[in-house]
């Protein structure tokens, strides 16, 4: 095949089309981050009827960009798909409650925490589960994948029947339905974002909070790509900025009425509707 | 590409294919059998008989499978009713529902495709049958639907292999099929090209065997309509 | 009735059609070109096609489109890097998205656009070219309107699978009607009420579909005496 202007055209002509339908992104100067959140975890992160995002770590990620003065676009993707949009740079940043763990800092960098709260697990009320590796034997336990509840169960807990979703919405959905024997996940999102629910009255925690850092890390904070040690600087200033500030304050007020940075509420302040079942 | 981390998760994904096989076996045997009839009914000329047939592959054919499926495992766990019927032992089982869901599904494209069929029949087919005296069930059976099988055997090709693709769904109501082997892997290991590469690999395998039996099914049944290969323009042997 | 989240679904709606519609026009062209690959003489010819049209039906249409997707990203973040760009080459999920489902749908086309080939009596060809007609116009006068009509009820059927399966785009950050209706019921709690109503919008679409395609089939099938 000669290597003539024709024969060149085609490829040249093929690329250009390519690139103008694509969109060249540089770096620097604006500061143009792409920030993922997942929009299905109340009371972090949901959206709205008008489908606009909403929640507390919605807030918080937009106080984080105001801080470093970044022009942020908040793209929502699922949970399990997180990282790897991160590492095929789709985005240069989650912010998806996702805690700092051992294995993820494996796969990426984190940011300090921004909030740390534990896990346990959620029965219906009345229903005596035994939290022991004999106990649960055969049970079937709701999770959502790719989550360290995931990850800690599947280790834990060998003879346990874990049954894996996609999102947390979808393990309260089974769980009130009784497709499962109970779910684990993070404390806060259960409370407000199911036990609070008409749905989830007659359900309750069980058994003790989970908060050993080999499984449930450090609290969550900021998935970066290896490497990005600029950005990763940025948000940990941001983050001390805003705790500093009061900005962290005022938007945890708003959802929440305990310290959700650092204490583990065991059992959640002014909750009338539930009581945990008994052990 | 991470090898070690593909064979170590191997048996996860072979046990996902036996899922995988289950699911599509049965919901295309099942969803045949009410297909015939509702095909034949949809191709009928009494409106009683095609309407509701209509109806039906009306609305299966319109809704994505997905939506369907959510509709059968989420939405009926939402009635108080449903969860304490007498069905709901098979209703809480992911599997069940995945399986009743492809099959009404399949049900409702492959009756479109033999009635398609049917009304492609050649007219002369059957005004020679009935010039026979066969009567109409006899003509249905002896005539009409061998030729109309063959006929779809291209499109109800396509619809095999859709089903197969479609049983991938069943991942996303928990049921651990290869795309949830694949699933688990990737949320294990960060790893989506060795995840779903191997995935699709054993998909294509699946795949392969698939159009190999209906590429048989052709030949044997629709060898007639082949492209024809020329013939010589010169003669090739002059005789003395 | 739906909890206030309409104006989502609706515009969910249109990316889900916009979506459709832009595949479709890929797909036509892969199709008409595959299939005519496939029953050409030539075997190399009729190899590829057949290549494509299995490995394309051999894989599921999610795996297919995280792989285009992530892989495409870093394939061309490779090839730029190589051509001296600063920055990383951002592909649109819309354009990966429309490219994997008219790829895909391009293979099924083949099919039944060939399927559609083989039913015209090979007679008519014959006769076409014992006229003198030239091989373009064989098919520009014969080929193409008989093979309108064998195609339409399978083109009917891709095309309804098409419009369902661009809920897989969702996957890949697009907010289409699906993911639309899948956050609402995760709120609300009511999947039944979300997922019927995204059902209901699906088959408007499909009616609308339906009608059009049915009219067609009817205008080319003038004349045709129906066997049963």
């Amino acid at each position: 095949m000669k290597v003539s202007m024709r024969n060149l055209c085609l490829p040249v002509i093929l690329l250009a089309v390519f690139v103008s339908v694509a969109s060249v992104n540089a770096d620097a100067q604006t500061k143009k981050l792409r920030l993922g959140v997942e929009g299905a975890y109340p009371p972090f992160s949901e959206l709205g009827p008008d489908g606009k995002l909403k929640g507390w770590e919605i807030d918080i990620a937009n106080a984080l960009c105001k801080e470093m003065k970044a022009d942020c676009t908040l793209v929502q993707l699922s949970f399990d798909g997180m990282i790897p949009a991160l590492q095929s740079r789709k985005i240069d940043a989650v912010i998806a409650s996702m805690s700092i763990t051992e294995e993820r800092k494996r796969a990426v960098d984190f940011s300090d925490r921004y909030y740390k709260t534990p896990a346990r697990f959620v029965v219906k009320n009345g229903v005596k589960l035994d939290i022991s590796a004999a106990g649960l034997k055969g049970k079937r336990i709701g999770v959502q994948r790719a989550t360290i509840y995931d990850r800690f169960l599947a280790d834990q807990f060998k003879d346990v029947q874990v049954v894996r979703y996609g999102k947390q919405d979808e393990v309260y959905l089974d769980l009130a339905s009784g497709r499962i024997d109970a779910a684990l996940q993070d404390v806060v999102a259960a409370q407000e974002g199911f036990l609070k629910t008409p749905q989830g009255k007659n359900f309750g925690f069980t058994g003790p909070s989970y908060e050993d850092p080999k499984y449930f890390g450090e609290g969550a904070g900021a998935a970066l790509r290896k490497g990005d040690t600029a950005l990763r600087e940025d948000f940990n200033r941001a983050i001390a900025a805003i705790r500093a500030n009061g900005v962290y304050k005022k938007i945890q007020d708003a959802y929440f009425n305990f310290d959700i940075y650092g204490a583990a509420p065991v059992a959640p302040a002014a909750a009338s509707t539930t009581a945990p079942a008994k052990k | 590409m991470n090898l070690d981390a593909i064979i170590e998760a191997l048996p996860s994904y072979v046990s996902g294919v036996g899922v995988t096989l289950q699911l599509l076996v049965v919901a295309l045997l099942l969803g045949l059998v009410i297909a015939l009839p509702l095909g034949v009914a949809r191709a009928s000329d009494k409106p009683w008989l095609s309407k509701p047939v209509w109806a039906y592959t009306y609305v299966i054919r319109g809704t994505p499978m997905l939506v369907q499926l959510f509709l059968i495992y989420y939405g009926l766990a939402q009635f108080e009713f449903v969860r304490e019927s007498a069905l709901w032992p098979l209703f809480s089982q992911a599997w069940f529902c995945a399986v009743l869901t492809f099959t009404l599904n399949t049900a409702g494209y492959t009756a479109e495709i033999i009635a398609g069929a049917i009304r492609a029949t050649p007219y002369g087919e059957v005004e020679a049958a009935r010039s026979l005296g066969m009567p109409r069930w006899k003509v249905l059976t002896r005539i009409l639907l061998p030729s109309a099988m063959r006929r779809a055997l291209p499109a109800y090709s396509n619809e095999v292999i859709f089903m197969l693709h479609g049983t991938s769904l069943a991942s996303v109501v928990t049921v651990i099929d290869l795309t949830g082997a694949a699933r688990e892997m990737n949320s294990r290991s960060y790893l989506p090209f060795e995840a779903f590469l191997t995935a699709a690999v054993f998909y294509l395998a699946m795949t392969f065997s698939l159009v190999a039996m209906f590429h048989f099914a052709e030949k044997r049944w629709l060898g007639h309509l082949a492209p024809r290969k020329s013939a010589p323009l010169i003669a090739t042997s002059v005789p003395i | 009735m739906l909890h206030g989240f309409l104006p989502a679904l609706l515009e969910g709606t249109l990316t889900t059609l916009s979506v459709a519609l832009a595949s479709l026009a890929i797909a036509v062209v892969l199709g008409l070109v595959g299939a005519a690959a496939k029953l050409s003489p030539i075997p190399f010819v009729r190899g590829v096609a057949m290549a494509y049209t299995t490995i394309v039906r051999g894989v599921p249409d999610l795996v297919l489109m995280l792989l285009i997707f992530f892989g495409g990203q870093i394939a061309v973040n490779a090839m730029a890097a190589k051509l001296g760009f600063e920055g990383y080459v951002d592909i649109d999920p819309y354009v990966a998205g429309v490219a994997t489902i008219g790829f895909i749908f391009g293979a099924y086309l083949t099919e039944t656009f060939r399927g559609a080939l083989i039913s015209i009596h090979a007679g008519q060809r014959e006769a076409g070219l014992a006229f003198g007609m030239s091989r373009a116009q064989v098919f520009r006068r014969i080929t193409l309107p008989q093979m309108i009509r064998f195609a339409i009820p399978g083109f009917t059927n891709n095309w309804l699978v098409l419009v369902k399966s661009t809920a897989i785009v969702s996957v890949i950050g697009l907010t289409d009607m699906m993911h639309s209706a899948g956050m609402a019921a995760g709120t609300t709690r009511e999947p039944f009420t979300f997922y019927l109503a995204a059902g209901v919008i699906y088959l408007v679409i499909t009616s609308v579909s339906m009608l059009g395609l049915g009219a067609l089939e009817r205008r080319v099938s003038v004349g045709l005496r129906r066997a049963v």
